[in-house]
């Protein structure tokens, strides 16, 4: 089934274009890995699809489950399943993460229709998906992410991933600040998490994730655009050869 | 934060615009006659039964006010207030004498049902969430002082305070049957000629409440006084004094609400607290008058004294307000650490949104030895409001080792709004240590987007980044409080951002 379909998208920013006519496409239980140099647009495509306020987009559509994605507010995307795990995770002084993920999973819950989980459904929910990432519980009674580590910032964002179920998962640079061990417990809550029912878009400048994850598909961004689409043995390519190969060719 | 959630839903189901507590009680009134003169300084005491002395109290004050003139120095901006056009005292008309509260006015009682405050004593709080790590109390009493308009309707829990030897009654029974205390101690810690809006307050004030805790005694219960202005054109002055004899403990909670007017309201309260050897007060507001519509009409003018005398050693006074309403605020509750290790503490969250202007604070006086102070202030400013932080810190001379920790947060949502912060330190004592932290920040889009991002609705998002942002005093609120603060808190903003 088709749960992403992206068609010459145009997107701007202060009237600079940054994506330039991309087309995507992506079925539940496949995982889709963008790989591409700094600037190419990745990160834009990303926010775009999760709805951050701030771009403008110029042409072309985004579907979801053939749903006009880009006339839905950010929180209607979440509901829907779009899960968008951030780069670089903000903190919220004040709110523990317990806080804040109840009343977000909920909120979810309640916009797809079914009822608020109680306080021992969601702890019970809560330590299994905690357990599995490592993830004590001295850092769920702490801020939202206040005070915690990079590699804790990733951990809780796979966290959240787990606990709200979405059906398209959107990793942007996931791997970026973790060191080597960090990187294995969070790639291994990665894939636990796929399923037939859904798919996952992996944003990443190296190939070093991708032997954690392995990804059905491997598109190349440059310049706003996928200029080269193929398997896995595409990441491999691009590990020896480096991106130049495709700058030109943009 | 269960609380939050309720909000947001109890938020969608109002307008914006919509004022919470804007409805207005259709009852008789007993009116004193427009403006300001002496003759309405002899009707207001003459209708109180009060005696000769009080009178005389009164008509000083009042000679006193119109001598001075409304202070200008606060960051706060409103037409000039015409005096001689307010109504200084309006009374809910009793059908008899009352000697019970099945005696009071249906309607009023309904008022106060509507507004979630139980003035029969059948009606016990439930508990809400205890906060974390506090022990839960289960069927917590909370004795009340209703004030309406200008007059105590109500005041419950009497028989079991009077067992335990704590007087809490309407300022006006006080002055009658206590006139030995009330001599003693009114006056004392706001004198009749401290300011402006106090020396008005001196004159005219119509009412209010009275506690005396005696020596050793900790208060069996939280008191809490309501205060409701109905009438239109009225002028809310009460006086609420609290003494707490050697080695007593009282906690005392005050709520304000008002109707939906266009017309601008005069608020000119003088709160007067005084703790001797080793007691304590703990005093917490939650403020919630009327603010004003979103173009600024109306609202209510909110022009308070409140001053708290640690007169003896080892006592403390700790002062907890969560300000929402009204649609300028003038207030700065203060503390006078004058006996030796004393201590103050000032925590405060003040919200402001639409056309709303604060200037708020605190005033630590550390006249006595190894006085301590604590201020922790959480300025919001969201919409068009402007949010303004006022404070005094002075040791004197002989304050030695006295010492001061203020730190003061700023939160702003949108770009319409302003904070600011004022600190005033003075100290005469080279051994007092003062520290002052301040900090200003914005609800950012990238925290905004993250929430929405995990499926929360802006409002939602907000009521979380400002319930946040406010912990460290929403904490210190008696929790019964504490859950109804953090709804009002959600509520205030809506409508804040874009």
């Amino acid at each position: 089934m088709t749960l992403l379909e992206i068609q010459d998208l145009h997107v701007g920013v202060d009237s600079r274009e940054i994506i330039r006519g991309l087309d995507l496409m992506v079925n539940a239980g496949e995982v889709h890995a963008i790989m591409g140099p700094n600037g190419s647009g990745k990160s834009t495509l990303s926010h775009v699809i999760a709805g951050k306020p701030g771009y403008e987009v110029t042409g072309g559509q985004i579907l979801f489950r053939g749903e006009d994605l880009l006339e839905m507010e950010p929180n209607e995307r979440a509901a829907k399943g779009v899960f968008l795990a951030f780069q670089y995770p903000v903190e919220i002084p004040g709110v523990t993460a317990m806080n804040f993920l109840r009343t977000a999973l909920n909120a979810q819950r309640k916009a797809r229709g079914r009822g608020e989980l109680s306080t021992p459904e969601f702890l019970k929910k809560i330590r299994e998906v905690a357990g599995s990432l490592n993830i004590t519980r001295d850092m769920l009674k702490r801020g939202v992410n206040v005070g915690f580590s990079g590699g804790e910032k990733k951990r809780n964002e796979v966290l959240q991933m787990a606990l709200f179920e979405p059906s398209l998962c959107i990793l942007d640079e996931i791997d970026s600040g973790l060191d080597i061990d960090a990187l294995r417990i969070v790639a291994s809550g990665i894939n636990g998490l796929r399923s037939p029912e859904r798919a996952m878009i992996v944003i990443t400048h190296y190939q070093r994730l991708l032997h954690y994850i392995v990804p059905d598909y491997v598109h190349v961004m440059s310049k706003g655009r996928v200029v080269k689409s193929g398997g896995k043995e595409l990441a491999l390519e691009l590990e020896a050869c480096g991106y130049a190969q495709f700058e030109t060719a943009a | 934060m269960v609380a939050v959630q309720e909000t947001v839903e109890r938020v969608r189901r109002i307008d914006v615009d919509q004022y919470r507590y804007g409805f207005e009680t259709q009852i008789e009134s007993d009116k004193a006659p427009k403006g300001l003169s002496e003759d309405t300084v002899r009707f207001i005491s003459a209708k109180k039964n009060e005696p000769a002395w009080m009178l005389e109290w009164r008509l000083e004050a009042y000679r006193r006010w119109l001598t001075m003139t409304e202070p200008t120095w606060a960051r706060v901006d409103y037409p000039k207030i015409d005096y001689q056009d307010i109504y200084y005292y309006a009374a809910p008309k009793p059908k008899k004498t009352l000697s019970s509260i099945d005696e009071i006015d249906p309607e009023i009682l309904k008022t106060y049902e509507k507004l979630g405050i139980p003035l029969r004593e059948v009606a016990i709080l439930e508990g809400v969430e205890p906060p974390p790590g506090g022990e839960q109390t289960p069927n917590r009493k909370i004795a009340v002082d209703a004030v309406f308009d200008s007059v105590s309707v109500a005041t419950t829990f009497q028989k079991e305070l009077k067992a335990a030897g704590v007087i809490f009654m309407p300022i006006s029974e006080a002055i009658r049957e206590h006139p030995d205390l009330v001599q003693k101690y009114l006056g004392t810690v706001v004198p009749t000629s401290d300011n402006y809006f106090a020396t008005l307050n001196s004159a005219v004030f119509s009412d209010g409440s009275f506690v005396y805790v005696p020596p050793g005694v900790r208060c069996p219960m939280e008191l809490s006084t309501y205060f409701r202005i109905n009438e239109r054109n009225t002028g809310q002055l009460e006086r609420t004094l609290i003494i707490a004899d050697k080695g007593s403990y009282v906690s005392y909670l005050e709520g304000c609400t008002a109707p939906q007017r266009d017309e601008n309201q005069l608020h000119a309260a003088v709160v007067e607290l005084v703790t001797l050897d080793d007691a304590e007060i703990k005093y917490s507001t939650v403020q919630n008058w009327y603010p004003g519509n979103s173009e600024g009409k109306g609202g209510i003018y909110n022009f308070v004294t409140k001053r708290g005398d640690c007169r003896g050693k080892n006592s403390k006074i700790s002062w907890t307000q969560v300000e929402t309403g009204s649609a300028i605020t003038w207030k700065y509750p203060s503390c006078i650490l004058r006996g030796d290790n004393s201590s103050g503490e000032f925590y405060s969250i003040a919200i402001s949104n639409g056309f709303q202007q604060v200037d708020s604070g605190t005033k630590m006086i550390h006249l006595g030895k190894n006085t301590s102070s604590w201020i922790i202030s959480k300025g919001i400013a969201a919409g068009k409001s402007q949010n303004t932080y006022r404070g005094l810190v002075s040791a004197h001379r002989k304050a030695t080792g006295a010492r001061n920790y203020t730190a003061c947060d700023s939160l702003l949502i949108g770009d319409k709004c302003g904070a600011h912060t004022v600190p005033y330190v003075e100290a005469k004592n080279s051994s007092a240590t003062f520290e002052h932290e301040a900090t200003t920040s914005k609800i950012s889009e990238d925290v905004l987007f993250y929430c929405l991002q995990r499926g929360l609705s802006e409002q939602q998002a907000i009521g979380l980044v400002v319930n946040g942002f406010a912990k460290d005093v929403l904490q210190k609120l008696p929790m019964e409080f504490a859950a109804e603060a953090q709804k009002l808190i959600s509520i205030s903003l809506e409508g804040s951002v874009g």
